[in-house]
């Protein structure tokens, strides 16, 4: 027999869940839905927009009945729970319905709140929360003139804005001396009434309502400094409360809201709350991205998988009035040991305050033109260190140039056939059809119905401000710490550390050790965990062949027909006419037509069978070469400039440099690929600048640099120091290597990595503790020892033999 | 059916690994799992013909090396939101023997 699951809430939370948890287990429960509206659930933050006569009931509607028929959900719709029977374990509805439960999910949301004021229940006094209300609203339009929208807030103001379009004349009463005090600061608060007035709508500030008046319908409102105002209606929006008032009479322990744990469940353990009525870590949210992760975790709590805890949403706000751009998160008032970064421009009607501590963000607060809320949000929740483009951060992420961010952000003013993913060739249009007709709220859904962003990430800024500009601004931000993968809730970092504290030996014993939620992983995390170990490890040999991509389990290239590519080591870009002849003939031995120069200075030989490989490798190794690991997340190359040999403005000898960090760091395995250079001056042939460890010599010494790529967003290096020897330069590079190793995120290359922790983290680790950097390099070089092993002259030999060949020929 | 031929023993393949039959029709790849349950689908992903015995296994799936498409490798379709399918063939074991029928599983035209 199953288990009976009952929700008593048909709103977002409840369905979301519900949702869920059918993604994850869909037998475990018959599960039957209360619902006191007469609906199917409904994008309840859409109400707006409808009131404003810009979207249709229908538009918002999520979940229609016939889902709830597809996936065999009962609802019991218009039906209002008005008891739950803890020791029976029941739940009983206002028209007697009875429904038993092994597990119960409270979601009944929040109320409205209605200020104590005589009046308050006549006829035209209503509140803005549900379709009923709107519905009201509406009607109430059609044949009245004059409303009073109590409540300056959020809601307030889109219900007056919603009143006004549909004709009435409108006033709004505040309590306190700016709108949406909790929202904006002073100077941003000003320009949205001022703008809010030139549309026509009225306001009261500081006006404390006193009484309604009326016979049966509301006539004027009273004020308590004496002065009144006629009203046809009068909508209370002056806060939400959570709806506790079932959980409580179960004796249900409540605050403000019901509480729950880090799991959402309430003091009885056989049930959960989550949305808007429940209270977690002492914080009754009344938005709706925290819902989104609570029905995560629930769902996989009533699944029984017992994995993932809710730490809890940083939320940020926008106000959906058509063509009045306003955005908020965080701190943004600040205080003393905060700075503040403010951007202001009455004309344009553009105000931008970026609280600052610490060279991270607090919090921000933005009117007029608010395209990079999202990106301010993503520097606050991720606290990126912002000290190498704070004087750019005002201007917004477009004015970064080339340190890595730009990109035209302007979303809402493209075309529907934009491109915005090149690697997939996902249009504007796909991503909005996506969006509305599979009603999806998160990047990753973007990402597994259009395939946006999916491939090498770069437009991962403009789909989610595009999901941002569709959805309202209310879509679902990844949480705090970006999970590895589907597999898991776990981080990069936890999964590193928990590798590092608890010494595990192999990627099986880390899913299983860490609670992962699939039996042996994905293409994702394996080869991430698979590398950890490596890292940490390297004296033990762990490498998992299975975790590799096919690259780096075969040591050479797979080409998009399926044949391969080789491509030895030329040390420093140098070579020598035996090495060349080697070259030469196996390109005729083995009929190869396409023979290329490369970027780093070497040859490549295209066109291989996989079967052929461990041939060519023990040719190209009879003439001395190996492989150049042009395949893997590993050292590349070190390119190189001629030098002072034969250069005339050479100041040093940068071939035999290169070859020294080439000879030193081959074979290392790192989290991305990782290039190198060095030039001989400062005219840079080599491009030193645009690698991931760059030495330009001068005739003082070396400057070394750090963090570039060339690749799909250009970034050049940071200049990390200068230093006299060419030993100098060594142990620099090793140490550097070593920390990137250690530190970096799997696919993270250096120019993200480097942005992410700040350079100053890598000053600190290299420059400021001469002890530390001794360290890492020391340790770089232990675990060069175990890497130098040529992989292609293994194979030659026969190793992993059956990687090579087919288990069977047929015909 | 009399057209089941042995490809090689359970052993042959590594686990979470893939192996390789060779034919002038087109090769098939033959999975094993980390329980050791063995499938056999056409090596040919239905996105953009990636050889899908090049792949991560992981579960009962496995991840093509060209785009990272995620093929069920009991019935050869693509999961999810991806549409697709590559044909599968029958596989018996007999003891470690692995035994692979030549004639696909009806339902999938890419074979």
């Amino acid at each position: 027999m199953k288990e009976k699951l009952v929700v008593i809430g048909n709103g977002m939370a409840g369905i979301r869940t519900v949702e869920e948890l059918l993604k994850i287990d869909e037998e475990r429960y018959d599960i039957t839905v209360f619902g006191a509206e007469p609906y199917g659930n409904y994008n309840r933050i859409m109400l707006s927009p409808v009131l404003a006569g810009d979207k249709t009931i229908d538009e918002i509607m999520l979940n229609d009945m016939q889902w709830y028929k597809d996936n065999n959900v009962t609802l019991h719709s218009g039906k209002e729970v008005t008891s739950i029977d803890r020791v029976n374990k029941k739940v009983i509805a206002d028209d007697g319905t009875e429904e038993s439960y092994d597990r119960l999910l409270i979601a009944t949301g929040s109320d409205p709140f209605i200020i104590p004021v005589p009046g308050n229940d006549l006829e035209g006094v209503i509140s803005f929360r549900d379709i009923k209300d709107v519905d009201s609203m509406i009607a109430a339009a059609k044949e009245h003139k004059h409303a009073v929208v109590i409540g300056g807030g959020l809601l307030g103001l889109e219900a007056a804005n919603g009143l006004m379009q549909q004709g009435m004349s409108v006033t709004v009463v505040h309590l306190m001396d700016k709108l949406m005090e909790r929202q904006m600061d002073g100077p941003a608060a000003a320009m949205l009434k001022e703008s809010l007035e030139e549309r026509g709508l009225h306001f009261l500030m500081e006006a404390a309502t006193e009484s309604i008046i009326g016979k049966n319908r509301v006539e004027k409102v009273h004020f308590k400094d004496g002065s009144e105002i006629y009203a046809d209606l009068v909508v209370m929006a002056v806060g939400i409360k959570p709806n506790v008032k079932l959980a409580k009479e179960a004796g249900i322990h409540c605050e403000r809201g019901i509480v729950v744990n880090d799991t959402l469940q309430t003091y009885d353990p056989s049930i959960y709350s989550v949305g808007e009525c429940a209270q977690h870590r002492g914080i009754a949210y009344g938005l709706v991205a925290p819902l989104f992760e609570m029905a995560k975790v629930c769902a996989n709590h009533l699944a029984k998988m017992g994995i993932g805890i809710y730490e809890g949403t940083m939320t940020s706000t926008k106000l959906k009035v058509t063509g009045i751009d306003l955005f908020s998160a965080g701190d943004f008032i600040g205080d003393e040991t905060t700075d503040e970064l403010v951007f202001q421009d009455k004309a344009r009607g553009v105000y931008r305050k970026i609280v600052v501590k610490d060279n991270k963000i607090l919090g921000a607060v933005m009117y007029g033109d608010t395209i990079d809320g999202t990106w301010y949000f993503d520097l606050m929740r991720d606290e990126t260190d912002i000290s190498e483009f704070r004087e750019n951060l005002l201007f917004g992420q477009a004015h970064l140039g080339d340190s890595g961010h730009g990109d035209d952000s302007r979303v809402a003013a493209m075309s529907d056939s934009a491109e915005i993913c090149g690697c997939n060739g996902v249009t504007k249009g796909d991503i909005v059809n996506a969006i509305t007709v599979n009603k999806i709220f998160t990047l990753d859904e973007v990402r597994a119905h259009t395939k946006a962003s999916s491939s090498c990430g770069s437009c991962t800024g403009l789909v989610e401000s595009l999901m941002s500009h569709v959805l309202g601004g209310e879509f679902s931000t990844a949480p705090h710490l970006k999970p590895m993968c589907g597999c898991t809730d776990k981080s990069h970092d936890a999964v590193r550390e928990a590798i590092e504290t608890q010494e595990y030996k192999s990627v099986q014993t880390v899913m299983e050790a860490m609670e992962w939620k699939t039996p042996n992983g994905c293409s994702k995390c394996r080869p991430a965990i698979n590398y950890y170990l490596v890292c940490k490890f390297p004296e033990l040999k762990l490498d998992d062949a299975q975790s590799r991509f096919i690259n780096e389990r075969a040591h050479a290239n797979i080409q998009g027909d399926g044949t391969y590519s080789v491509i030895p080591r030329m040390w420093g870009g140098m070579t020598t006419p035996q090495e060349l002849r080697a070259v030469a003939d196996a390109a005729e031995k083995f009929n190869l037509e396409t023979v290329h120069v490369t970027g780093g200075q070497r040859i490549g030989l295209y066109g291989l069978k996989k079967e052929e490989l461990p041939e060519i490798w023990d040719d190209l190794n009879k003439a001395g070469m190996v492989s150049g690991h042009a395949y893997g997340k590993a050292l590349r190359t070190v390119k190189t400039c001629v030098g002072k040999d034969w250069c005339r403005f050479g100041t040093q000898d940068s071939t035999g440099l290169g070859i020294k960090l080439e000879k030193m760091s081959w074979g290392s395995w790192m989290p991305h690929k990782f290039k190198m250079a060095a030039s001989g001056c400062p005219r840079n042939c080599a491009e030193a600048t645009i690698k991931d460890y760059g030495v330009v010599c001068v005739d003082s010494g070396y400057e070394i640099h750090v963090g570039g790529n060339g690749g799909i967003k250009v970034r050049a290096t940071d200049l990390l120091c200068n230093v006299e020897t060419e030993e100098e330069v060594l142990e620099y590079s090793a140490a550097y290597i070593q920390l990137y190793r250690e530190e970096a995120h799997y696919l993270e290359r250096t120019a993200p990595w480097i942005e992410r922790v700040g350079l100053n983290h890598v000053k600190e680790a290299l420059i400021d503790n001469p002890e530390k950097r001794k360290e890492l390099a020391e340790r770089f070089n232990f675990s060069q020892t175990f890497m130098q092993d040529d992989p292609w002259e293994e194979r030659a030999k026969g190793a992993e033999a059956h990687e090579f060949t087919p288990i069977k020929v047929i015909g | 059916m009399s057209d089941w031929i042995e490809v090689g023993t359970l052993n042959d393949i590594p686990k979470l690994g893939a192996r390789v039959v060779s034919r002038a029709e087109g090769d098939i790849a033959v999975f094993r799992t980390a329980d050791d349950k063995v499938f056999a689908l056409r090596d040919k992903c239905p996105h953009k013909g990636g050889q899908l015995s090049q792949g991560i296994v992981h579960g009962d799936r496995v991840a093509c090396p060209m785009h990272d498409w995620k093929i069920g490798l009991d019935n050869g379709i693509a999961i999810a939101p991806d549409e697709g399918c590559a044909a599968s063939f029958p596989i018996k074991m007999e003891g470690e023997k692995i035994m692979l029928s030549l004639t696909p599983n009806e339902g999938c035209p890419n074979k």
